[in-house]
């Protein structure tokens, strides 16, 4: 049987319920200052440079296709993946959940001979709980992505998937520093390169002592082994070359069928992502190289909630989710809200559809409400998941998902079992009539269905029914 | 059961629900175009690498310019020492130590392969290129292409390389963008990339 997510560890559902997460945010206007201008500084980049690809749209259907392609043979895909990393010399886990995948990382950091690890940022790792895994395990994990660094030094979430630490100016981002970056140098300035350039000297030797690393991966390919980081800064090269050990974990998704995919999704990525043309460092390995790299490679393939999530037939299209952002960005909730009020590593519109999914709809059941259904979303996605079809879809399934009856189901229910009766129904719209005289005209229903007139005018019955107006004529 | 096993279980019982099966890949994107030397170069230079077209017989010197006076070079063991200057203190790679490579000035590399369109070089361990760490530790990265090594686009990069060496691709120095949105060039990686382009 497909299983989702387990609870009590891991970061997918959230404290409290969207709206009630997304009242805070929108009442902090530093925060939405800084979201805005984010996501409108990456939307016109991003639209820069998809301009300048005259085959995007074919580009786009060719990524669909591929994903929908893996999705439908997953598990031979997987396989083949898995023998062809044994072949090159690394080894395959298989983690069934959240904590057998963190187990399984611990295990082989402590058979590794170390409490210190150093990481690439990767989203899986954060779905599961990772560092705070490794914390209790008494595994020191340190974050090397600038934004990361920011987000673990300052005791915060991401609320971005690209950006972590969107939500956070430079003057806040050198009080983090000089409160909690040991050996930061006390005159730091709020100049981007000086606070990257603190990052750099406090990470170097961290980078050349550390012999684990752990990553994520972008792509894997199943006919060759090999698997693909992007990114930016040089921490994930750092990462993943110079310790002895490297582990990467994966949710099973991020296989694709054959190496030339790579060609496709190596444009659509950073385009839709942070609008480069290629991010400035993209690296490819292919289980152990002799003398160069780790010669040692463990890959985790996980499932925590994506078999739940195979099993929908609408909502299996998730899973075709490169992790770009692009959605975060384009979506009107999202930059109002931040990624902090969606309570789950996967914010914006893909959270609002994945994070349900992994976890079961009954567990996030704010989620797919959280979009106007405006479809920007799914214009932007570079692999062309309909968002807001999958949206629609969830909140039906919350609908049924609820126990316990509304006044509206009540109200509804009781509505289809008068107008199954033709008696009952002329008695009724009898009944309706007589409430022009009971005196709530424009006043709206009584409670508990006040809520449904708070926001919507009632209109008022008519003097005559449509039935009595026939049998007069 | 395995873990394997219930993986794999569970996601072809998911498989059950639905009509899906194998899906054609429309490739009618595009493959290749013409090799445009300029567009390397302006596409480099939008991400602050620093380009130098020069004939064969001036790498040396070129080199020498990138370099400060007197300073130290980490190579690959196969490049070709036609390229480096004189005035220089070669570190040949016969298992350095990570200090000894990160405090060298610079290191110098061949490429696999340089894409115009993205303006990305692309280092597959081959002699010249070495290994991942050469190109990884110094402050500069200066790398050699020929024209004949530049292709137009991703899919003909692709389609050249072999999967299973290990593969950097770059473009432009490190960078990152994490703060405010402000691109800053020299996070972990090299702060500064040289491509010298040979006709």
């Amino acid at each position: 049987m497909p299983a989702t997510a387990p609870a009590g560890v891991g970061q997918l559902r959230g404290e409290e319920p969207f709206p009630a997460a997304a009242r805070r945010s929108l009442a902090d206007p530093q925060l939405r200052r800084n979201l805005r201008h984010a996501t409108t500084t990456i939307r016109g980049k991003s639209a820069a440079v998809i301009a300048e690809a005259p085959d995007w749209e074919q580009l786009r259907a060719a990524g669909a296709a591929v994903k929908a392609d893996t999705i439908a043979r997953l598990p031979e895909l997987l396989e083949q993946l898995e023998a062809k990393v044994t072949e090159a010399g690394g080894v395959v886990h298989w983690a069934a959940d959240a904590v057998e995948a963190n187990r399984i990382v611990t295990d082989l950091v402590r058979a590794a001979g170390t409490d210190r690890i150093i990481k690439v940022k990767s989203m899986a790792t954060q779905e599961i709980g990772l560092n705070e895994a490794l914390d209790s395990a008494g595994i020191t994990p340190v974050e090397t992505d600038l934004a990361e660094l920011i987000v673990q030094l300052g005791g915060d979430r991401p609320s971005h998937i690209l950006v972590p630490a969107i939500h956070r100016n430079r003057a806040e981002i050198r009080d983090i520093f000089l409160r909690a970056m040991p050996g930061v140098d006390p005159s730091l300035t709020d100049d981007p390169a000086a606070l990257a350039a603190a990052a750099r000297h406090y990470l170097r030797k961290t980078f050349l002592s550390t012999p684990v690393a752990v990553s994520g991966a972008n792509f894997a390919v199943a006919e060759t082994g090999t698997l693909a980081v992007v990114e930016s800064e040089g921490n994930g090269r750092m990462c993943l070359t110079l310790p002895e050990t490297l582990i990467t974990i994966m949710g099973v998704e991020k296989v694709v069928p054959t190496w030339r995919d790579l060609e496709v999704f190596l444009q659509l990525l950073p385009r839709a992502s942070t609008g480069e043309r290629m991010n400035p460092y993209t690296s490819m390995w292919t289980g152990v190289t002799p003398g160069d790299g780790p010669q040692a490679f463990h890959l985790v393939l996980l499932d925590n909630g994506r078999s739940a999530v195979l099993a929908d037939e609408v909502g299996r299209q998730a899973l075709w989710c490169i992790r770009c952002s692009a959605c975060l960005n384009v979506c009107p909730v999202y930059e109002r809200t931040g990624g902090h009020a969606y309570g789950s590593v996967y914010p914006g519109p893909i959270g609002a559809v994945l994070s349900p999914q992994l976890t079961g709809v009954a567990e996030n059941t704010s989620l797919p409400y959280a979009s106007t259904l405006c479809g920007a979303c799914y214009d932007a996605c570079p692999v062309k998941i309909d968002i807001p079809e999958l949206l629609v879809h969830l909140r039906a399934e919350v609908v049924e998902s609820r126990r316990r009856p509304t006044a509206e189901s009540i109200a509804m229910a009781a509505a289809a079992h008068t107008m199954d009766r033709v008696g009952w129904y002329e008695a009724a719209q009898r009944a309706a009539r007589l409430s022009r005289l009971a005196g709530r005209r424009g006043r709206g229903l009584p409670p508990p269905l006040n809520g449904w007139t708070v926001s919507r005018d009632l209109p008022d019955a008519p003097a005559e029914t449509f039935r009595d107006w026939w049998a007069r004529r | 059961m395995s873990s394997r096993d219930l993986v794999l279980g569970r996601l072809r019982a998911a498989l059950t629900v639905g009509a899906h099966g194998p899906v054609e890949v429309p490739r009618d994107y595009r493959h290749a175009g013409p090799r445009d030397l300029d567009q390397l170069v302006e596409r480099l230079t939008d991400y602050r690498a620093h380009v130098h077209r020069v004939a064969d017989a001036a790498v040396a010197d070129t080199i020498a310019d990138i370099l400060p006076v007197g300073g130290t070079v980490v190579v690959p063991p196969g490049l070709p020492s036609a390229w480096l200057p004189p005035a220089v203190t070669v570190l040949p790679d016969e298992g350095l130590d990570n200090g000894r490579i990160g405090a060298a000035d610079a290191v110098v590399t061949g490429v696999a392969i340089a894409i115009a369109e993205t303006g990305t070089i692309v280092l597959d361990g081959s002699p010249d290129q070495g290994r991942r760490v050469l190109s990884l530790l110094p402050d500069r990265h200066v790398c050699v292409v020929r024209a004949d090594q530049v292709v137009a686009t991703v899919p003909e990069a692709v389609a050249r390389l072999t999967p299973h060496r290990p593969l950097s691709w770059i473009s432009g120095p490190s960078a990152t963008s994490d703060i405010e949105l402000i691109r800053v060039e020299g996070v972990h990686g090299p702060r500064q990339l040289h491509v010298i382009l040979l006709p």
